[in-house]
């Protein structure tokens, strides 16, 4: 696969010649397959990709790009985070004003500031789509199973950075934002008040909460998230790139089709990162990422919200007693996450879009119970159910915790078994519709928290708040 | 990497000699032990670096605010201490109670409506009497409170250290 010239043309030429033959092994610009099968080999960063792949998981609307996507919106996180490095200082004192004068007399710091606050938003948002979009095409089966994990991983590691960022600035947002989501850590029995201790630094958030989260923000999450990343990569090259596309059905048959990644997939890729770099440019140019008044320990904000991301959480709080809804549904999902690529499924599932034809029938239906069901329970639960007065006699933990759980996990069981036993489903369509309908119910909690939640946290029309 | 177990057998077993697969393998183990341990200090350091931090600048000062003379507080008022993060609270009888300002549900500083006499918290509407006791959830328990001390008629409150409790009680009152 060595380009024979190379060798041979290292000795002459001029000096400037010699230095770039010595950085360029090989060519630069391609005339032939041969020349980019070499480039994809002997390039570093390339050689994570694979040099070949099946044609048809070219098609856009079967990836949509949100691996690659997630890539670029890291990129301009990490070139806009060490500019913002220079300029912030992560002191409760200094942080607020450092990001002021950040704003007001760094050259485009505000274009700087927005486009590493849209861009954490953004990343958030597509990798959660990636995980759907993997999960959908059943992109988690054997030999991709361990990769769904590293994926797990890494949306830990985006989770985590989000909301070690979000304190950074230091106004009422943030510092109110990080005094809930770490009060809820206090609900975790017997190491909770110990644990929220050694993330706040203290028994109250102050110089070293920030501190924690700087380093954990610039210097520990970025090296897991660069390390993981690479893996992740490399294990879709391993896995012969993804998972292949199917009609509901169809059975593939022999080796398929393959093309070479270069120019194939690399220059769709590139075609995706540049739309989605102008998009963040634009909408960062125009949208200016939030700022509220200095931080005041004295005074919360009312309402005072976790961020956007942690409010579906946030309102299973105003349903479940701390316990459950910081410590026991927040584990039991995490728990059907890593679990999901090693059940037992019976028939091949990969590359179908929500696995079969009656497989979309039900996710459509479990999409419509989840729509109707969840803010029912929500309206119910704040003006009509009142545990504390109809069951007096009970512990808080066991009439607003256990009891409701139970009840909602009867439910599930509930729909899973009818689907299982009345549509005949397979378990791999019944397990994806139990999976939609808790995806569907999680949106509709975070959106209820971000549109329809008021003042004192009662609901409200989203035009009232 | 330390579950990794291919290394050993291919190290110990195809030199067919005797006495050296189990040395080998011994080595081997002896070398991963070490790794282990090396990656336990390291976890165990870092563990030490991320342990809170007491007594620092905060911490030292003014452990005991001093509140003022008894008869400063009206019967049936509530103080707040910014300083101390407190809030003192006489109520009808004359007793005092020192309340933390922090809501038990999440850690929300709440405000005293003096209209309604209640605490009610902005973050999630719980509410508490002038005793601390919760009035509305989803306040797991009572507002935390502060030892008081009364000295020649000086109201005294140790904020050093918040004090949980399960609900309100008599003892609790601090009388002049």
């Amino acid at each position: 696969m060595s380009v024979s010239e190379s060798g041979q043309a290292d000795g002459r030429g001029g000096l400037a010649r010699r230095f770039w033959r010595s950085v360029f092994r090989g060519p630069v610009y391609p005339r032939d397959d041969r020349e980019r099968k070499w480039i994809v080999v002997n390039n570093l960063i390339l050689h994570f990709r694979p040099l070949r792949l099946p044609a048809r998981t070219l098609k856009y609307t079967h990836t949509f790009g949100l691996g690659g996507m997630s890539l670029v919106l890291f990129l301009l996180l990490a070139a806009t985070g060490i500019l913002l490095m220079f300029v912030y200082e992560p002191s409760p004192e200094r942080a607020y004003y450092s990001i002021l004068a950040l704003e007001n007399e760094v050259f485009f710091g505000k274009l700087v500031r927005n486009i590493h606050h849209w861009s954490a938003n953004f990343l958030i948002a597509v990798v959660f789509l990636h995980l759907l979009r993997v999960y959908f095409t059943g992109g988690y089966h054997a030999p991709r199973q361990f990769n769904w994990l590293i994926g797990l991983a890494l949306l830990l590691c985006v989770l985590v950075s989000n909301f070690t960022g979000y304190l950074l600035p230091w106004d009422q947002l943030s510092y109110w934002a990080i005094t809930i989501c770490t009060g809820m850590i206090g609900y975790v029995p017997l190491i909770g008040d110990w644990l929220q201790g050694v993330i706040r630094g203290g028994p109250e958030i102050g110089s070293a909460t920030l501190i924690n989260f700087y380093t954990f923000h610039t210097t520990v999450v970025p090296v897991l998230l660069i390390v993981l990343m690479a893996w992740h990569f490399w294990r879709v090259r391993k896995a012969h790139g993804v998972v292949i596309p199917r009609a509901p059905g169809e059975q593939l048959e022999g080796k398929p089709e393959s093309v070479l990644a270069l120019p194939n997939l690399l220059m769709r890729e590139f075609a995706v990162a540049l739309a989605l770099v102008a998009f963040v440019m634009a909408f960062s140019v125009f949208v200016n990422a939030p700022l509220d008044e200095a931080a005041n320990p004295g005074m919360s904000p009312n309402p005072a919200k976790a961020p956007w991301y942690f409010v579906g959480f946030q309102e299973l709080l105003f349903h479940f007693h701390g316990l459950f809804a910081v410590v026991v549904i927040p584990l039991l999902v995490a728990a059907t996450l890593v679990l999901l690529p090693y059940l037992r499924y019976d028939g091949p599932a990969e590359g179908v879009w929500f696995a079969s034809r009656k497989g979309r029938r039900l996710g459509a239906a479990a999409a419509a119970i989840a729509l109707v069901v969840t803010p029912l329970w929500v309206v119910l639960d704040e003006y009509w159910i009142d545990y504390a007065a109809w069951l007096s006699s009970l512990p808080p933990e066991v009439r607003e915790g256990a009891l409701p759980f139970v009840v909602l996990l009867a439910a599930l069981v509930g729909v899973y078994m009818v689907i299982k036993r009345r549509f005949e489903a397979s378990r791999g369509e019944a397990i994806q519709a139990a999976f939609i309908l808790l995806v569907v119910a999680f949106a509709i909690l975070t959106v209820t928290g971000v549109w329809f939640r008021g003042a004192g946290m009662a609901l409200a029309w989203p035009w009232n708040l | 990497m330390m579950s990794e177990r291919r290394p050993e057998s291919e190290i110990g077993e195809p030199d067919g000699a005797a006495g050296t697969p189990s040395r080998r393998s011994f080595l081997w183990k002896i070398w991963l032990g070490l790794g282990g341990l090396a990656l336990l200090e390291y976890v165990w350091l870092a563990a030490d670096f991320l342990r809170p931090r007491r007594g620092g600048a905060a911490e030292d000062a003014e452990s005991i605010i001093v509140a003022g003379p008894v008869e400063r507080f009206d019967l049936g008022s509530v103080t707040a201490f910014p300083a101390g993060k407190f809030y003192l609270a006489r109520l009808g009888n004359g007793g005092f109670l020192a309340l933390s300002r922090e809501c038990t549900h999440l850690g929300c500083t709440v405000p005293w409506i003096g209209d309604e006499a209640r605490f009610v918290c902005p973050c999630h509407s719980s509410a508490y009497d002038i005793r601390g006791d919760v009035l509305d959830p989803p306040a797991p328990r009572p507002l935390d409170s502060y030892a008081v001390r009364i000295e020649n008629g000086i109201v005294k409150v140790d904020v050093s250290r918040p004090l949980k409790r399960r609900s309100f009680e008599y003892a609790q009152v601090v009388l002049p």
